[in-house]
């Protein structure tokens, strides 16, 4: 189902173009264009404040932009609200997770698409808890991510196992397309490493993984493409495979300008 | 699956022994029994009998009502300042229909009531549908305008109360049919004897034992429980994941309100009457109750379980006290520190237990 690493092509799951987005005065995003295929896994990086996580916002429903079109599956959309991305089979990680701590890992994954009970007691709204753990269990084993337990509530587990329930409720639900905004930030190396993992097997079901990070080998290692945003525009498309860290962080800090854009190369 | 639970996901949990959180998560149950084996060492069977247990019971049932939806508010991180003066309004406007609707004024006012077979119970649903909508109203102003609840139900606890005093002139309503008094709220619904001691369950005590059983299903095992949670714990969570935040905060409010209507008919079913002048430290009796029971200030902690035993507390130590003969005013003090004691070993409990 997949064509690999690099090799994804076709009709873009995903494009988005001329998307603008101000704060008062803060332009946030101006003329962005992006697209995201089948089966790839395209890095977002950027300096802080660049505009990576309001992308990520726009293009998952929690913001509206200005302006700017968003085709999804060769449709135009208009993803008024993160529930009308999500039905769409649009998943994300946020930056600040999303997720309630004082919730279980199950109650948290199952948030806002709980399983009732059949009859008359689901009428009334009785949680199938049972169910719900049941389907996380057979989920996670399937993607093989492991949650120590799944029902602690969330403040008491490590700010690096709270990032685990988001990264596994996104990965779990997901369909189409996945946004991940620093899943690793909090992450030790041996869980970086497992997350990433986790994106290359989401990428081979042919789902689509977009992923943003500050940690540049982190990023030369799973991504198939490298969209580089910088001041709220689309400075650079890099292909990791010939371009070097210098010429990411290049592209990001704007220094060298017209060298970082020779080498770049146009994605799409 | 705890041997192998090492893989994507790190597995760094420093067990806390069930046993230790279990124990600190009853601390205020643990209070309680202290509070009432002082008692009754110090009071003997005066304070430690059926009897004087069954009438702390039923003493608390409007403050549990008023605790009941005061947790459900702020387990959402919200605050209900106003429910003292929607008991209040709630039991005016009951007690003033059913005068109305008993019979002509020159009736009622020779203590006759032809109609009150069916002015008691339009009076007493009108109380409870009165409490509905202040808390509707509540709910409305919290998220239309998006004000911060504390402010908002600071201003209807002067407005309902004030359209109250309006409606009553500032006093007692009188000429209430007693019907309403002897033969439906000090009614034994189910009477027994236990060791030579009789209790009665009255229909105040039976309805809020009630509604707290209910309200206490609906926290732990529906999805309206978890949304209160939810949006208690992480509002933007909450959203983000497609929760209709200002619905379920109206209907939040709206439970606030309505067992604060249930509280004001209970004045009449106890009293026979509605006086706008008692009640007025209610609305912070009922979120003290809730806090000693461990409901969280910040959102997204609370049980009715705690609640109920939050309520309790006060209302033993009014009992023992008074049974005591120690001066009225004690009664504040001490319940005051139990009310720090509580939040503070409840506090220790969740610092060792979480990280946030
Ligand atoms: N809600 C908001 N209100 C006002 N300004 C905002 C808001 N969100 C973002 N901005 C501004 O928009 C710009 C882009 O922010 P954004 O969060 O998208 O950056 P980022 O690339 O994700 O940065 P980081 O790497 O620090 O996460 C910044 O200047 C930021 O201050
Ligand atoms: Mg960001």
């Amino acid at each position: 189902m997949t064509d690999g690493a690099g090799g994804a092509r076709g009709e873009p799951i995903l494009r988005a173009t001329h998307i603008n987005k101000h704060f008062g005065p803060v332009r946030a995003l101006h003329d962005v264009a992006i697209e995201v295929f089948p089966g790839e896994v395209v890095a977002l990086i950027g300096d802080n404040g660049a505009g990576k996580s309001t992308l990520v916002n726009v293009l998952t429903g929690v913001l509206q932009p200005d302006a700017g079109e968003i085709e999804f599956d060769g449709r135009r959309v208009s993803l008024s609200s993160p529930s009308a991305a999500r039905a769409l089979g649009i998943e994300t990680v946020y930056q600040d997770l999303a997720i309630a701590p004082h919730l279980d890992a199950v109650a948290n994954i199952f948030l806002g698409r709980e399983r009732l009970k059949s009859g008359v007691a689901g009428g009334l709204g009785f949680l199938d808890n049972g169910k719900m753990r049941e389907e996380t269990e057979q989920q996670l084993g399937r993607l093989r991510v492991r949650i120590p337990n799944l029902t602690r509530r969330l403040v008491t587990l490590s700010g690096g196992q709270r990032q685990g329930v988001a990264v596994a409720r996104a990965v779990m639900w997901a369909s189409k397309i996945v946004f991940m905004d620093e899943p690793t930030a909090a992450l030790g190396v041996a869980q970086t490493e497992q997350v990433l993992d986790l994106i290359k097997r989401v990428r081979d079901t042919g789902i689509p993984v977009v992923f943003i990070s500050h940690n540049m080998p982190n990023v030369f290692e799973v991504a198939d493409r490298i969209v580089v945003l910088r001041l709220g525009e689309v400075a650079a498309h890099l292909d990791p495979k010939t371009a070097t860290i210098d010429d990411a962080v290049s592209a990001m800090t704007g220094s060298l300008r017209g060298m970082a854009a020779a080498r770049s190369e146009q994605g799409g | 699956m705890a041997k192998e639970q090492a893989a994507a996901i790190p597995a760094q949990t420093e067990a806390i022994p069930v046993w230790r959180t279990r124990l600190a998560g009853s601390f205020t149950l643990l209070i309680l029994i202290v509070i009432m084996a002082i008692f009754t060492i110090w009071e003997g069977t005066k304070f430690f009998n059926l009897v004087n247990f069954n009438t702390i019971a039923i003493d608390s049932s409007q403050l549990l009502l008023l605790a009941v939806g005061s947790t459900f508010v702020i387990i959402t991180a919200g605050i209900d300042l106003s429910v003292s003066s929607t008991l209040v309004l709630s039991a005016v406007i009951a007690a003033q229909l059913m005068v109305q609707l008993s019979g002509t004024p020159a009736q009622v006012a020779a203590y006759e009531f032809p109609n009150q077979n069916v002015a008691i119970p339009i009076g007493l649903a009108a109380g409870v549908l009165t409490g509905l909508v202040c808390g509707l109203i509540n709910g409305l102003l919290v998220t239309r305008l998006k004000m911060p609840p504390f402010i908002v139900t600071l201003g209807t606890l002067g407005v309902f109360l004030g359209i109250a005093q309006l409606l009553t002139g500032g006093t007692t309503v009188p000429n209430v049919p007693p019907a309403v008094q002897t033969d439906i709220g000090l009614r034994t619904v189910i009477g027994f004897t236990i060791a030579g001691q009789q209790i009665r369950l009255t229909p105040p005590l039976l309805i809020a034992l009630g509604i707290a059983f209910v309200c206490a299903i609906a926290l732990n095992r529906t999805r309206f429980g978890r949304y209160t949670y939810a949006i208690g714990s992480n509002v933007a969570a909450a959203r983000r994941v497609g929760i209709d935040v200002e619905r379920h905060l109206i209907k939040v409010y709206a439970l606030c309100g309505l067992l604060a209507g249930v509280a004001g008919s209970f004045d009449l079913l106890r009293f026979g009457t509605a006086s706008v002048g008692s009640h007025t430290d209610d609305n912070l009796a009922a979120i003290s109750a809730a806090v000693i029971g461990g409901t969280s200030l910040f959102g997204g902690i609370g049980t009715i379980g705690g609640t109920v035993v939050g309520a309790l507390i006060p209302a033993v130590l009014r009992n023992g006290l008074v049974i005591g003969r120690v001066p009225s005013f004690w009664q504040n003090v001490a319940i005051g520190m139990v009310l720090i004691l509580a939040v503070y070993l409840d506090q220790r409990r969740r610092a060792t237990e979480e990280r946030m």
